[in-house]
Formats: C-alpha cells, sequence, structure tokens
C-alpha cells in the first residue's frame, strides 16, 4: 500500500494549485480517497468523529445490494433455460446471468460516473458518492433484454437531469436511479414492458411465456406460481427485484447499521397491506382479487419501498413526515397497480411521486413545530 | 421530590483515559495568559501596558463597548507580552508571575449582607461578571439584565467530563457561598442539574432547585433544562454559570481577593495517568505537561473532546475550563478506510454495546465534507425538539426569520457538538450555530 500512496504523492503536485493539470483536481482527488481516507484531522468543532463517511454510507448500500444482484444473475438464467426447455445447474443459470447482467452494470458505472467526474471538474466540487448506489440500482430495476444503448441514454438522463442540474448528491428531488427507469419506461416502452422483455428469448422455444404476475394478473389471466415463487423469487421480472428474500437480507444490513429508515420501510409495507386488503374486499378484478399479503411479494414493491424509498436525500427528512411518506407511497403503489395495469409498476410511480411531496410534507411538519414555538412566544408576551 | 429531566435521544461515548478519583497540584507556573479572543463576543480595551505590574485582580482589559465588564489578572507579575494577530487584534497577554501572589483586596462581605448592586459590582470588579453567560447567544451576559432564571449543570455528561462532586468535595462551603451571592442576581429561580443516577453531595442544597437528570449526553447541558422548565422567548435572558466558577465566586466574597483556583481533570487515553488537579485558571502547562503524557504524537485539548479548544500548541489552560483532553492525533491515512467493519469508532450494528465500550478515537475526521445527506442519524443525537438540519440549513443562509422560527434562540453550539460528532457528511454544525447566532444577535440587537 505504500507503493500505490507514493505513486500518489509523487503525482499530486500536478493537480495543486499552479500545477498543470490543477483543473482535473476533482478526479484526483475521488482516486486518491477512494483508496485512501486522508490523514486530515480536526480543524473546527467537534475534535473526535464517527468513523462513517458518505463513501462507508453508500458502500453499505451496494453491500445491502449484493444478495439481490447475485441471485438475480442467476434467475436470469434460470428463467431462460427454464423456457428453453433445457437442462441445467444452478452454475449454468448464474453463469449465463453473470454474462448478461455484467455489461449492463458495467455500462451503468461508466456512463455514469464518467458524467459525474465531467461535472465535478466542471464546477470544481467533489465527486459524490452517491452513483455508487445508482449505478447498481439502475440494472437492476431494468428488464435483462434491454439494448445497452438505451441504458446508457437512461443513465445520462437520470443523472444530467435527475441529479446535476440541481446541484449534486444531496440536492436532488426525485430518486436518480428511478428517473433512469422512468425515462427508459416512457421514451422506449416496448423495451420496458409486455411479454418477452423479462426473459432472454431461446431461439427455438415452443410456448414462450415471459409475462410476469402483475402482468397477468393485468390482462385477467390466472397465474401459475406460488406464494413460494413470488417469495424467493422464481418468477419473471426486473432483475433485483423479483426475490423478495434476498431484498429482506439486504433491507436487515440498511437496518441494522442505521443506513435506511425503519420508519419509512414499515409504513411502505404498512401500506400497501392496507390497501391491498381493502381491495380484497372489494374485489372487482383478479388484480383486487390476488390476497394482500401476496401484493406485497409481486412486483418492485418490496424492492422499492426498501432500497429506493429510503434514499435519504429525496425521501421526508423528518421523523413524522417519513411515516406519512412511506405510507402514501405503499398505499399509491397498489393503487396505480390495481387501477391501471397499463402501468403495472406501480412503485416507481409511487415513489417519484412522493418524491416531488415529500418536502411538502417535511413543510407541514416543520410548521408544526413553528407554531407551537410561535404560540409559546405569543402566550408569554401577553 | 426533585425534578426530572429525562431524555433517550443522545449519545454517550465513552473514551478511554477517565481520570481517577484522586488530586494532586500542579505547582505554580513561571507564566500566565490570558487570551482575551476565549471571550466570545468581547472587543477588549487593555488596561495594561508591557512591564506594568500587575497583582492578582488587577485589570488587564475592558469590554470596549460595556467597560463594567473586566478582565482580570489571574497572578500577580510583570505584564511580559501582548501577543496580537492580523488587524492587531489582542491574542494574548503574557504575564510574568511573581514567586507568590500578592492580592488586590476588594472589600467583600457575606453575601447575605450585600444587595443586588452591590454583588453585581464585586463581581463585575473582579472580573467574575465574566463567569457568567446569557442564553440566547451564549455570550457573556449583559449586567444590565434581567435574568429569568439561573441555570447551573453539575453533570458534566460529555465524553471524559469532569466529575463535579468530585471535583467540588472541598469547596462545598465556597460553592454554596457562592450560590448565595447568585441569588441575589435574579427575582426567578436558580436550578441546579445533577446526575440522576449516582449520589451526590448537591442534592442537599436548599438555596436552588434541583433537577435530576437521567439519559445519554447531551442530558447534563442546561439547555435540555432550559426547554423543560424555563424555555426561552423573545426577549428573555437565562444566565448560566459552571459549578467550579460558582465555588471562584463563593471564595472571593469570602476572602476578598480574586483567586481563580480549580481543580481540573486531565483526561484522555494519551495521559499516563489521568487524574485531578488543582491549578490556576490562564496556567502555562508546557512545564507540567512533559513527563505527563505517553507520547508527542497527541491532540491537547482545553475542555472536552466534544466542545473543547486545540491547545497542542501553547498549552494553556483556558479561562473556562475544567479539564486538559489528551487523545492521538490520528495524523495518518487509511487504505480503503471507507471499508465497513474497519474503524471501530462507528455507533452502528457491528458495534454492539457501542456505548459501553471504552473506546480510543484520535482527531482524524474519518472522510471529508459533504451536502447533507443522512438526515435521521442527526435527528438521534438532538434531545431539544428541534429540527437540527432544516435549523442549521437556515444558519448555513443566514435566515434571519427562519432561525429564529426554528428555535435557535433556544441553542448553543455545545448542544450540536454530537452531530459534529456524527455527522456521515463531516459537517461542523457547532460553526454554523455559532455564525446563526451572531446573525441573530446583530440583527435582534
Amino acid at each position: 500500500m505504500k507503493v500505490l500512496e507514493k505513486f500518489f504523492n509523487k503525482y499530486e503536485h500536478l493537480f495543486l494549485e499552479g500545477g498543470k493539470y490543477e483543473k482535473y483536481r476533482p478526479a484526483y482527488m475521488a482516486m486518491y480517497t477512494f483508496m485512501f481516507t486522508p490523514d486530515e484531522t480536526t480543524k473546527k468543532g467537534a475534535h473526535i468523529r464517527d468513523a462513517v463517511d458518505l463513501k462507508r454510507v453508500m458502500f453499505t448500500v451496494v453491500l445491502a445490494l449484493i444478495p439481490a444482484t447475485i441471485f438475480g444473475m442467476w434467475n436470469v438464467g434460470y428463467q431462460y433455460f427454464h423456457q428453453a426447455g433445457m437442462a441445467f445447474s444452478n452454475m449454468d443459470a448464474f453463469v449465463y446471468g453473470f454474462w448478461k447482467v455484467l455489461p449492463m452494470i458495467i455500462v451503468s458505472y461508466v456512463v455514469g460516473l464518467g458524467i459525474e467526474f465531467y461535472f465535478a471538474v466542471l464546477r470544481g466540487h467533489e465527486v459524490n458518492e452517491g452513483y455508487l448506489v445508482t449505478g447498481l440500482l439502475i440494472p437492476l430495476i431494468m428488464p435483462v433484454t434491454i439494448p445497452l444503448w438505451i441504458l446508457a441514454v437512461s443513465v445520462a438522463f437520470a443523472v444530467v437531469i435527475g441529479k446535476e442540474v440541481f446541484g449534486g448528491t444531496g440536492m436532488n428531488i426525485v430518486n436518480p436511479a428511478l428517473t433512469a427507469r422512468a425515462f427508459a419506461f416512457f421514451a422506449y416502452p416496448t423495451f420496458m414492458s409486455g411479454n418477452e422483455v423479462w426473459i432472454p428469448k431461446p431461439e427455438h422455444a415452443d410456448a414462450y411465456s415471459g409475462e410476469t404476475i402483475l402482468g397477468a394478473l393485468g390482462q385477467g389471466h390466472h397465474i401459475a406460481y406460488t406464494w413460494k415463487d413470488m417469495f424467493f423469487g422464481t418468477i419473471p421480472g426486473s432483475i433485483g427485484e423479483t426475490s423478495v428474500l434476498m431484498i429482506l437480507i439486504g433491507a436487515a444490513l440498511l437496518l441494522l447499521t442505521r443506513v435506511a429508515s425503519w420508519r419509512i420501510m414499515v409504513s411502505g409495507f404498512l401500506g400497501a397491506a392496507i390497501m391491498a386488503f381493502i381491495f380484497n374486499l372489494w374485489g372487482a378484478n383478479t388484480l383486487m382479487q390476488l390476497p394482500w399479503w401476496q401484493h406485497l411479494l409481486v412486483g418492485g414493491l418490496a424492492f422499492g419501498v426498501v432500497f429506493m424509498a429510503t434514499d435519504p436525500v429525496t425521501a421526508a427528512q423528518t421523523r413524522k413526515g417519513k411515516w406519512i411518506y412511506g405510507f402514501l407511497i405503499g398505499m399509491f403503489a397498489i393503487l396505480v397497480r390495481v387501477f391501471n395495469p397499463a402501468y403495472p409498476e406501480g412503485v416507481m410511480l409511487a415513489i417519484l411521486l412522493m418524491n416531488v411531496i415529500a418536502p411538502t410534507i417535511d413543510y407541514y411538519v416543520v410548521q408544526a413545530n413553528i407554531k407551537k414555538r410561535m404560540k409559546r412566544l405569543v402566550k408569554q408576551t401577553a | 421530590m426533585h425534578k426530572q429531566v429525562k431524555i433517550s435521544k443522545g449519545l454517550d461515548i465513552n473514551l478511554k483515559g477517565r481520570p481517577a478519583l484522586k488530586i494532586a497540584k500542579i505547582p505554580r507556573s513561571n507564566q500566565y495568559v490570558v487570551k482575551p479572543t476565549e471571550f466570545y463576543g468581547i472587543n477588549p480595551r487593555l488596561s495594561v501596558k508591557i512591564g506594568d505590574h500587575v497583582d492578582a485582580g488587577d485589570p488587564l482589559f475592558y469590554h470596549k463597548y460595556m467597560d463594567k465588564i473586566k478582565f482580570t489578572s489571574p497572578v500577580s507579575g510583570i505584564v511580559e507580552d501582548i501577543v496580537r494577530g492580523e488587524r492587531r487584534k489582542i491574542l494574548k497577554i503574557i504575564i510574568r508571575a511573581d514567586a507568590s501572589d500578592t492580592f488586590k483586596s476588594f472589600k467583600t462581605d457575606k453575601p447575605e449582607n450585600l444587595s443586588k448592586d452591590q454583588t453585581l459590582d464585586l463581581l463585575l470588579e473582579s472580573g467574575l461578571f465574566a463567569t457568567i453567560k446569557q442564553r440566547p447567544y451564549d455570550l457573556i451576559a449583559h449586567p444590565d439584565d434581567q435574568p429569568k432564571a439561573i441555570f447551573i449543570s453539575a453533570y458534566d455528561s460529555a465524553p471524559l467530563g469532569v466529575d463535579y462532586t468530585f471535583a467540588l468535595k472541598n469547596n462545598m462551603k465556597a460553592f454554596e457561598n457562592g450560590l448565595k451571592a447568585l441569588k441575589k442576581l435574579t427575582e426567578g429561580k436558580v436550578y441546579l442539574i445533577i446526575n440522576g443516577e449516582t449520589a451526590s453531595n448537591f442534592d442537599k442544597l436548599n438555596e436552588v432547585e434541583i433537577i435530576k437528570a437521567f439519559g445519554p449526553h447531551p442530558v447534563g447541558n442546561v439547555s435540555v433544562s432550559i426547554e423543560k422548565f424555563e424555555p426561552i422567548s423573545k426577549g428573555d435572558r437565562i444566565w448560566t454559570v459552571n459549578p467550579a466558577d460558582i465555588a471562584m465566586i463563593g471564595s472571593f466574597f469570602e476572602t476578598g481577593q480574586y483567586n481563580p483556583v480549580r481543580t481540573i481533570a486531565l483526561a484522555g487515553s494519551k495521559v499516563k495517568e489521568p487524574m485531578y488537579y488543582t491549578v490556576k485558571a490562564g496556567a502555562d502547562l508546557t512545564d507540567f505537561l512533559k513527563d505527563k503524557l505517553v507520547d508527542d504524537n497527541v491532540r491537547i485539548i482545553s475542555g472536552n473532546v466534544l466542545t473543547g479548544a486545540n491547545i497542542t500548541q501553547d498549552k494553556i489552560l483556558n479561562f473556562y475550563d475544567n479539564e486538559i483532553t489528551v487523545i492521538p492525533l490520528g495524523k495518518k491515512s487509511r487504505f480503503l478506510g471507507w471499508m465497513p467493519f474497519l474503524a471501530e469508532n462507528r455507533k452502528s450494528f457491528y458495534n454492539f454495546g457501542f456505548s459501553k465500550k471504552l473506546l480510543d478515537i484520535d482527531a482524524n475526521m474519518y472522510g471529508e465534507e459533504r451536502a447533507f445527506v443522512m438526515n435521521e442519524e442527526l435527528e438521534s443525537v438532538m434531545p431539544l425538539d428541534i429540527y437540527p438540519v432544516h435549523l442549521l440549513k437556515a444558519a448555513l443562509v443566514g435566515d434571519v426569520e427562519k432561525m429564529e422560527q426554528l428555535g435557535i434562540l433556544e441553542v448553543a453550539p455545545e448542544d450540536f457538538a454530537l452531530l459534529d460528532y456524527i455527522s456521515s457528511s463531516k459537517i461542523d454544525t457547532q460553526e454554523l450555530i455559532r455564525k446563526g447566532l451572531d446573525i441573530m444577535q446583530v440583527e435582534m440587537g
């Protein structure tokens, strides 16, 4: 490690003020601080600091995504071989999926980080770590068959319009990963929905049926999957969203490290459960008849509530606000899902909507605190 | 039944180097230093020049805008140097101490026999008035104000906090005497916050309202009790005094001499033998500390690790502080330092029992400054009924109206010290609050 640090130190002068590549200092610093946490000591304020920084926070989320990612890769292969009617081992399935998903992850990181570095150099600020998470989230919420160029365009759109125009990580209004998905969904709908995008199409398949559970229910079809399939995730869907078990493992890590808000997760599932239960009582179509607890297992709900709704930047910022925000995401997700089968992915729209509304929720929560204070001032001066 | 204050939001950081309960005396230093910069918001005008001889208690300088507020010499000696910084700002007044002190004598009496004005005048003359701070703004109090109440916290809940029950055990008479003097200054109540968990020799005092405090740091901060028992409204003034200073005030009224001797804790993992010492404020501790530390790679702090001042260079005990903390400097880079599970001082799952484990935390930043991202963590260590992130953002842009609405008049920078510690964005929140308070003070007058 000494060698590496010497290497960095050797070229540092080029990036210092007056150096040849002064402009590119943010890029240099991003590389250096990725390898080494600097030796800087506290100057103002408290003399001791927690060993957590944003890099660690973001990396914890990446770790939490790993189970869902690995399972997603396996499931891509599993679904493919299953449809093709071929015999296969678990390793075959994983390897097949790995080579399908890896290029997507690479494209997402290369394009996204490229733009992040460009903006950092342009504005002379540090490269923010937020994209470490976004870069993995985006492939996981896409169908595996999406052309890489669409993925690249979506990533570019999300980073520039979803984040950088607002000033970068910490300032954005809506979740960048969902911005990418929404962009792809509305700009290239044929690649993002339907029956044939979720599983790579085998060349000689007799009866190919790759529709998702929600898609099938939306059409009024009956489904052949059991709740176990839904929970363990051996169903078609976006790469990372299918296995509730793997998502819950990630959720456990996020909650134990206190990186994500348990209030949002609990209220999100609660809102969805209550809404689905109400629809169960109504029962007007096949989607409404799906038992409420199975609503929690299918589609992107679990993934959205655990990994996207809890994004601390775009969620509500106050504790009370988080309860309301999470609850409404759950409710809206089921509402959109049931009432508009053209958009089986209600979670995406619900979260984007609530991202926009979150500041308003916070406004009223904070306003209540202000009113209480102002009332006291009046009472005391009177 | 005593009053109680209980909180659950907050954090106890248990550091290595807790001082043993024994007291020794620090030998008299050759030089004593008074730093006008320590008295926040004071514009110093000198009363002495280089070469003057002063007695202990003679004024060194006064506040330009309120010349009643005087700052006096802790020892008798010769003014050796006056160090100035940028724009001739006075940084240090250095006094070469005589072999033994001669005292200026003040005409004091038992506090019972003095009127409010006499008490105030004596405090102002002796320089002891500077020990009284006010809320809002966390500045030296204004002598013409009528404080609604006075709050004293004898519970230092900060990491390696001073045990005042022990530090003042030989000074209880002076402490009671000081309380009597303080009672003259307010028509309201005098509150004393003590640790509810442990026995204390304070809870038998009947001059004051005792508040028993339960919960993690910052439960000992006066703001927490003020919010509960005497919430601050516009125009209100609340005064706060440290218990060690009250003992100084008490002995001043007994003897008629200004003799700012304190019992301080010398604490921290880099101290060979952490314990208590008696010493005079302003003492230059360079010689004393020479053989007391484990090595030289340290950060020396006057005060505690959360709110203290860095005195690694000059090693001078600050006027207000009852503690010197010495921790490792930690000036080293860490390979892949952002990896989870690497460094220990993280309050999270792989560090179960965080608050019980003894930690050895150095002064490294453990990361770089970023925009606000994680809000929940900040809220989790803010026991006051305040939305810290919203208040900090208002302070960041200097929005006076918003800051007032969000409660800046109820806080002091020290209430945000834990936010400094816990923030993953490494934002210096205490500094933001200090700036916000300064803006408020200018705007509200």
